[in-house]
């Protein structure tokens, strides 16, 4: 099991563990997510069908409405928002989702050597990942 | 990013948790964007105000930051709503769609926001001057006051404007800054673009070319666009494109200033407007809904109708949306109550793409603005047609449009 140790840029501060959930794709939160559930419900999205609660969400930026921020609040009072998110290169809709939710988010950083199913610890401006072993 | 000692205070909690929360997004906004500081505002104009937009989740959000202590400091107005609030009934509007939206518009309320509900807070409201620094929201203001009025704001969304409200300031980045505010694109316009509805067109198709560039357009000679071309010109280029910014030589105030216009700019020529005009009009005789007021109309546009119709009663319904005080304005010199008695009907607070249009039994909706053709036919896939001020209310005497 190897673990790589990358350094980004706080967006927002804080300390989060999970199995990371990966999208090449850009996440439009409001009306690509479905509040309710959590899951990815965009059609055609790479990660359409999949539930991003408690994962550490892994794609290179935002898209659509700004009121996907809002959508990024009401999942983490339900319990069913990802722990920590990880960009390319952050914008406003996410930013701010991030931080009236309460999700650790950093950018910055090379999401190409993140898989799904890594485990991704964040802390602050510090992104371990420990790559599954099935990795070739 | 460089924080004042009273910033920082605020950051650390010093003035509460719904302080804390405000300053915290419009520092997570200077980090992504790479600010230097924070600036301070005279005005706030909010988004996210229709409910059918936020929902829940949005209304959530808003009542616990209310409930947390969150007051505006500077003045603040909201955009527009889903439906008229205070005559949402008479307008049609279904009481579950109308009671979650009032909910919504208490917990604003609350945090100490003006509840005029509209898209041009400029006119007879807020009318920030030259180089001010504002956090305005809706697209269409957004551009009018940029452009028009030369105050600079970023679009902002919900809860960064209302971060700038909380604290009086927001992010210096953007259109904050000189250098982003110079010309990107120049638009020599070589046909004639008289009426609202040519401005319109016009602005749907450089909006699609510009994209989120700065345009500056060159007009062949004898144009002169008043405050309604120019509102109706930027609200379609934000509507199919993402222009924040424009500049109309000879016209607008930052235009002529040295800097603005570079050298050896990408430039693009119109010629014809009819592309614009196809793209936006769509077929279909019948009509049962004329909307004038897209953005939110003025004294004089309202004034152009009731001059339209020479006292003749309508077959279609025929809505004006405007702000509160434009719609007080015209209920104290007669001339909502001359409308009315032709049946057509001044709408406050309201945006018709926000309006749930079909459950109300809409079907064919017939406007002189650009934007407002363009988000009915996508977003509430409605008939669209779209034309003059002459063709709209001739649409409403009628019931039936005339190419």
């Amino acid at each position: 099991l190897e673990t790589v140790k990358l350094r980004g840029r706080v967006i927002r501060d804080g300390q989060a563990r999970g199995e990371a959930l990966v999208s090449t794709q850009p996440i439009g939160f409001f009306g690509g997510v479905d509040p309710e559930t959590g899951v990815v419900v965009e059609p055609g999205h790479e990660l359409e069908g999949q539930a991003i609660a408690g994962s550490i969400l892994v794609f290179p930026h935002g898209k659509g409405s700004t009121v996907g921020s809002y959508t990024l609040y009401r999942l983490s009072r339900r319990g069913l928002a990802p722990s920590g998110i990880i960009n390319t290169q952050s914008e406003a809709i996410v930013a701010v989702g991030a931080i009236i939710a309460g999700i650790p988010m950093v950018d910055h950083v090379d999401i190409s050597q993140i898989e799904s199913g890594d485990t991704v610890t964040i802390d602050g401006e510090i992104v371990e990942i420990a790559q599954r072993d099935t990795r070739t | 990013m460089e924080l004042t000692a009273e910033e920082q205070a605020i950051l650390a909690g010093e003035q509460g948790a719904a302080a804390k929360k405000a300053i915290e997004i419009l520092v997570a906004l200077g980090t992504v964007y790479e600010a230097e500081n924070l600036v301070p505002v005279s005005s706030v104009q909010v988004a996210g105000v229709s409910y059918g937009n936020v929902g829940q989740a949005g209304l959530e959000f808003i009542r616990e930051w209310a409930d947390e202590g969150a007051r505006v400091k500077v003045p603040t107005t909201l955009n527009p709503a889903g439906m008229d609030l205070e005559a949402w009934a008479e307008m049609g509007v279904p009481e579950e769609y109308a009671r979650p939206q009032l909910e919504l518009i208490e917990a604003f309320r609350a945090m100490g926001i003006t509840i005029s509900c509209s898209c041009t807070p400029y006119l007879l409201g807020v009318r920030p001057q030259l180089g001010e620094h504002i956090a305005w929201s809706e697209s269409s203001a957004v551009s009018y006051a940029n452009s028009v009025l030369g105050a600079r704001t970023n679009r902002e969304g919900g809860p960064s404007a209302l971060a700038s409200a909380i604290t009086g300031r927001t992010s210096n980045y953007g259109l904050h800054l000189d250098h982003n505010r110079k010309a990107q694109l120049l638009v020599d316009v070589k046909c004639p673009v008289l009426s609202v509805a040519d401005y319109g067109a016009l602005g749907y198709l450089v909006g699609q070319k510009a994209g989120d560039s700065v345009p500056y357009f060159r007009m062949s000679t004898g144009q002169n666009p008043g405050p309604d071309e120019l509102k109706t010109l930027g609200a379609a280029m934000a509507a199919s494109g993402a222009v924040a910014l424009y500049h109309l030589e000879g016209v607008t105030p930052e235009a002529d200033l040295a800097g603005v216009l570079g050298p050896d700019l990408p430039a693009i020529t119109i010629e014809s407007l009819e592309e614009g005009y196809e793209a936006l009009d769509g077929s279909g005789r019948a009509i049962d809904l004329v909307w004038i007021g897209c953005p939110h109309a003025s004294l004089a546009e309202i004034e152009q109708v009731a001059d339209l119709l020479h006292s003749r009663t309508l077959v279609a319904d025929l809505w004006i949306t405007v702000a509160r005080p434009v719609l007080e304005a015209a209920t104290t010199s007669r001339l909502a109550a001359k409308l009315q008695a032709a049946g057509g009907r001044l709408v406050a607070d309201a945006c018709l793409i926000g309006t749930p249009l079909r459950e109300m039994g809409y079907t064919s909706v017939a406007t002189n603005s650009a934007k407002g053709a363009f988000y009915l036919r996508s977003l509430q896939r409605l008939q669209v047609r779209f034309g003059s001020l002459t063709q709209c209310i001739e649409a409403a005497v009628t019931g039936s449009w005339k190419p």
